[in-house]
């Protein structure tokens, strides 16, 4: 598992952490059944606060991408491609809808958007 | 369980008033308290130990009434107030044979490996010790009795980058297992931006807020707009600078739109610290 961890992003770091980690579970760079790192171990590693390592987990675990057995650790879920496919598709949908609403502000046509993305992709 | 449970403290100086001061500290975790020179951040520590007579409130320690449980909970805690500042003509060893009788729970080796880590020669005498050196040595003192809640104040102040890195190091390594809590003032917010979970942050006697750290920041914005923009939510800003590019001014988060098409971000510690002591000098 590899984290990287930007201190001066907008974006809050707990939010970071689970970005990273459902990627590359998605991605299966990270196997199913395993095993997280403790919370409070890998607070101290990444040097951030505990609370910021429980936030993430507990937001891996609300989407269903790791799974919990009191005493023994965070696991992480076994997906079939289909939830993988699910999961991902969500993930890409709810990126999509804020950058559409950017998009939009400049008046752009989705024909407009399709073009220039091509540009770049 | 709580480790800090401080109820309706009250502490009434001639010019200085320390007013129903509450807050929480669960255990396991760290806590940071913030606060501007003379804003209470000793006065409040000390006022926790019984170090100072309080006129009214109620403190629990680790579940346990303060007062009742005196020696009892001193057994548990270490403290630091600065660097130490007695027996100064004493070497290290001699000054630690003194302190080390107090504690039932001494452990020595643990009180070498501080030592070391702290690359602290016994043989040295106080009167020898740098400032920083000061500060590390009641330090390794306070760490060395097993003790389950960390008072300290101003840990970090007088200590270069890498001892304060260094001493950010030992604090995680303390909550890991759950069972220590630390309460440590600064103002070198920096400090807490990563390793604290809670914040309480102390203003002029009284507690301003108190905390997790996401949730402490997350109240606040910092606004950044054309002088234009300023009437807008000037009601509403905690405290404001003008310059001749326009305006900087800290909000509530629930006080400001965010459809508005002033810039807000998030703000740090610190600018939440200056643009409340700001709100004071506006006000006097």
């Amino acid at each position: 598992m590899n984290i990287v961890i930007s201190n001066t992003s907008e974006k809050p770091i707990y939010q970071q952490l689970f970005e990273q980690i459902s990627a590359q579970i998605i991605k299966g760079e990270i196997e199913k059944g395993y095993i997280l790192p403790p919370i409070r171990q890998a607070a101290k590693e990444l040097r951030i606060s505990i609370i910021t390592v429980k936030k993430a987990w507990e937001e891996l675990e609300r989407c269903g991408l790791i799974y919990t057995i009191t005493g023994k650790g965070c696991f992480v879920a076994d997906l079939s491609s289909d939830d993988i496919l699910q999961k991902r598709n969500e993930m890409i949908l709810k990126q999509m809808t804020t950058d559409t609403s950017y998009y939009k502000s400049f008046g752009l046509t989705i024909e407009e958007i399709y073009e220039l993305m091509k540009t770049v992709y | 369980m709580l480790a800090i449970d401080v109820n309706n403290l009250n502490k009434k100086y001639k010019n200085f008033h320390l007013k129903d001061v509450c807050f929480q500290l669960e255990k396991g975790y760290i806590m940071g308290f913030i606060g501007t020179n003379g804003a209470g951040k000793t006065t409040t520590l000390k006022s926790i130990l019984n170090m100072i007579h309080i006129d009214g409130g109620e403190i629990n320690i680790l579940g346990k009434n303060f007062i009742k449980h005196e020696m009892e909970l001193k057994q548990e805690i270490g403290y630091a107030f600065g660097g130490i500042d007695y027996y100064t003509r004493n070497k290290i060893r001699q000054v630690t044979n003194v302190v080390k009788r107090f504690y039932k729970n001494w452990d020595e080796e643990a009180y070498f490996n501080y030592l070391k880590k702290f690359n602290l020669d016994e043989n040295k005498k106080i009167v020898e010790l740098s400032a920083g050196m000061r500060v590390n040595y009641n330090l390794a003192l306070a760490l060395s009795h097993g003790a389950k809640l960390l008072i300290l104040d101003e840990p970090t102040s007088g200590l270069d980058p890498v001892a304060r890195d260094n001493l950010l190091d030992i604090f995680q390594e303390l909550v890991e297992e759950g069972e220590i809590s630390i309460l440590f003032s600064t103002h070198i917010t920096s400090d807490l931006e990563k390793c604290a979970d809670y914040i309480t942050y102390i203003n002029n006697g009284q507690i301003i807020k108190s905390s997790e750290k996401e949730e402490f920041i997350n109240t606040y914005r910092l606004l950044n707009g054309g002088e234009s923009q300023l009437h807008e939510v000037k009601d509403h800003l905690i405290s404001y600078k003008i310059n001749s590019f326009g305006f900087t001014g800290l909000i509530h988060t629930k006080d400001f739109d965010p459809s508005s098409n002033i810039k807000s971000t998030l703000p740090n510690l610190e600018e939440i610290m200056i643009y409340f002591s700001k709100k004071e000098e506006q006000h006097v």
